[in-house]
């Protein structure tokens, strides 16, 4: 199902959640809304789902207009951060819970009901657990439980809260493979929203990274990482050194020295430098590059980490080189960026 | 202090006489004013034996004055056990204009003297209140009468189950509600599926808060009652009468049967407590 959100507007009181937000989202799509907390990314997937009510736009599925129409019109598969599972009820009752509400001939019978719940179990590797409780479940578990009482009504859209917020590290991990290798198998149109940047560049087709109630960027994981549309993206995305620089013809100047950088077109002014932390080589000091003194040197695994401290005293800067270059405690060393970004401001 | 004693030690732990002194004047406290007043009511009523303090309390005022409150409490308890869960869903669950107003409404119970409100239904069903024509010409008795000791009643114990639901419900968030929803289920079908089994065990626990005060009410019930033996006499007014006539022995025997009530009530709430641990920690597990 395609689903396209039209200038949507959300105020919680003064607070504006979502502004003028539009997006396009394509049939069988598997996205992710990215963004840190306050950034609107849960308002947005549940304006989505028909949890909550944008104050202006649209919201449509498939063309038509759904944006006041209620959750369960919408037909879609909500699963929540907490699970929100029904702790009273065994997983299996869980399952059916969206089965169970229909009405009349909508009604599946009861063998068709457990079928349909033996068959989802199996889907999320669950089977035999039927009858247990939530609470003796773990944490990974339930969130396949949820998944799957969320998949049991065949919804058109299937909307994720923070899937994974909740599970230890290496749990998240299967857990992501795993719902990439789902969605390629049901390929049921998926939004889910992260504030991990991991997740959502691993397991995402389109990646959203949202800021205060804006979208900053859309674009496939490789886009939003190595071509950053926004200040905000390459700060959030990554790890980024970020200098404060001054641009004046066509040159980049660090505290009034000049780098050995194109400006690349930036406007005459105060900008910042953005530079991935992977993006810096290290070689001698000299003209033009970055220099600094190297504060700190640790060995560890394949690689070395060095402090540097800029000559500038603006920023100090870690950096990993191979374990085979010699880097001494009070060297001065230069840096240079091997791609970079400007960005207007300071 | 000996190593195993040591090792049993916790960070927080005070002084050994900080402990023995904290303690023991919690239990002078409960002796004083709890044990001490009980034993008194029991040995009271058991002083000229235990066929005196039998023939008081199966005399027909006392066994009218025992089914009157038993009556009462079976009309308030499960009224107010209704508006309770209904009112607490509806604080908790949902946002609307006028919800505080509607929480200090829920609370004005606690802090109204209850002869206040005894005093309120005589005023508006009285002979000479706001209803009292209508209601003559029309032959309903509300004050002096059962209806009145029921309405006083549930006036007091308002608050019991609505009170103790409210931070429940707030605490359990709305998030297996919103799941029901968009499965398709109905606000009602919500209401009686996931969110009246999530606080079973606290509704029943506010129902036995609120059985064990109907039971024992007296103020508010005593000033629309008009303590008519045999008739509109409960338990705690049918002690006050044999009290004031110098019937010391009836007096204690109906009140050591009030306590006997009240015991009951008391082990159901502690065996409910631990059967369900989680019911005081506030959730309502299954």
């Amino acid at each position: 199902m395609t689903i396209s959100i039209r200038s949507v507007e959300k105020k919680f009181g003064r607070y504006p959640a979502l502004n003028k937000v539009d997006l396009e989202i394509a049939d069988g799509e598997l996205l992710a809304l990215l963004g840190p907390s306050g950034s609107g990314k849960t308002t947005l997937l549940r304006t989505i789902a028909g949890l909550e009510f944008p104050d202006e736009g649209q919201v449509l599925f498939h063309g038509e207009d759904v944006t006041y129409a209620s959750a369960a019109a919408r037909r879609v598969g909500f699963v929540f951060q907490q699970y929100a599972l029904f702790k009273h009820m065994t997983v299996a009752k869980n399952i059916a819970f969206g089965l169970d509400v229909r009405k009349g001939k909508d009604k599946p019978s009861k063998a068709e009901i457990a079928q349909r719940v033996e068959d989802l179990l199996k889907l999320v590797e669950l089977e035999g657990l039927g009858q247990r409780y939530p609470s003796q479940l773990s944490g990974g578990q339930r969130q396949r439980v949820a998944l799957s009482r969320a998949l049991a009504v065949q919804p058109s859209v299937l909307l994720l809260d923070e899937p994974f917020g909740a599970l230890d590290a290496k749990v998240r991990k299967e857990l992501r493979q795993w719902l990439r290798t789902l969605h390629h198998s049901i390929n049921v149109t998926s939004i889910f929203v992260t504030h991990d940047q991991e997740e959502a560049l691993e397991v995402a087709h389109r990646v959203v990274v949202m800021d205060k109630g804006r979208i900053e960027q859309v674009g496939s994981p490789s886009d939003v990482y190595d071509a950053p549309a926004t200040a905000f993206v390459h700060g959030f995305i990554g790890e980024s050194v970020m200098l404060p620089v001054e641009i004046s013809g066509g040159a980049v100047h660090l505290k009034g020295r000049p780098l050995d950088l194109a400006a690349e077109g930036a406007a005459v002014g105060a900008s910042t430098l953005f530079v991935r932390r992977h993006d810096m080589m290290i070689g001698p000091a000299g003209s033009g590059t970055l220099d600094g003194d190297i504060t700190h040197v640790r060995s560890f695994g394949p690689v070395q980490r060095a402090e540097i401290a800029l000559a500038e005293g603006m920023a100090t800067i870690e950096i990993d080189a191979p374990r085979d270059r010699e880097l001494r405690v009070g060297d001065r060393v230069g840096l240079k960026p091997r791609h970079y970004r400007i960005f207007a401001g300071g | 202090m000996s190593a195993v004693a040591q090792r049993h030690r916790r960070a927080t732990d005070d002084p050994a006489w900080a402990k023995v002194l904290v303690i023991g004047t919690v239990l002078a406290f409960l002796a004083l004013v709890l044990i001490l007043p009980l034993v008194a009511v029991f040995a009271e009523a058991l002083r000229k034996g235990v066929g005196a303090a039998l023939a008081a309390v199966s005399n027909p005022d006392a066994l009218a004055a025992v089914k009157l409150t038993l009556i009462t409490a079976a009309i308030a308890v499960p009224f107010n056990a209704v508006f309770g869960l209904c009112a607490s869903w509806a604080v908790a669950k949902h946002d609307f204009w006028g919800k505080s107003f509607l929480i200090t409404l829920i609370d004005l119970p606690f802090s109204v003297s209850p002869v206040v409100a005894g005093l309120i239904y005589v005023l508006v069903f009285g002979l000479q209140g706001w209803m009292g024509e209508w209601l003559l010409d029309n032959d309903l008795k509300i004050i002096f009468a059962v209806p009145g000791i029921v309405l006083a009643t549930v006036f007091v114990t308002f608050p019991f189950v609505a009170r103790e639901l409210i931070p429940l419900m707030q605490e359990q968030g709305t998030s297996e509600e919103e799941a029901a929803v968009s499965m398709g289920a109905s606000g009602l079908y919500t209401f009686w599926r996931v969110t009246a089994p999530n606080v079973r065990w606290g509704l029943l626990y506010g129902v036995l808060l609120c059985n064990a005060r109907a039971m024992g009410e007296f103020g508010a019930v005593s000033v629309v009652s008009g303590h008519i033996r045999g008739l509109t006499n409960t338990m705690p007014l049918h002690v006050e009468i044999l009290y004031n006539e110098y019937d010391f022995v009836g007096a204690f025997a109906v009140a050591a049967l009030l306590c006997l009530l009240a015991v009951v009530t008391l082990v159901l709430k502690t065996a409910l407590e631990v059967a369900q641990p989680d019911v005081r920690a506030g959730r309502g597990g299954h």
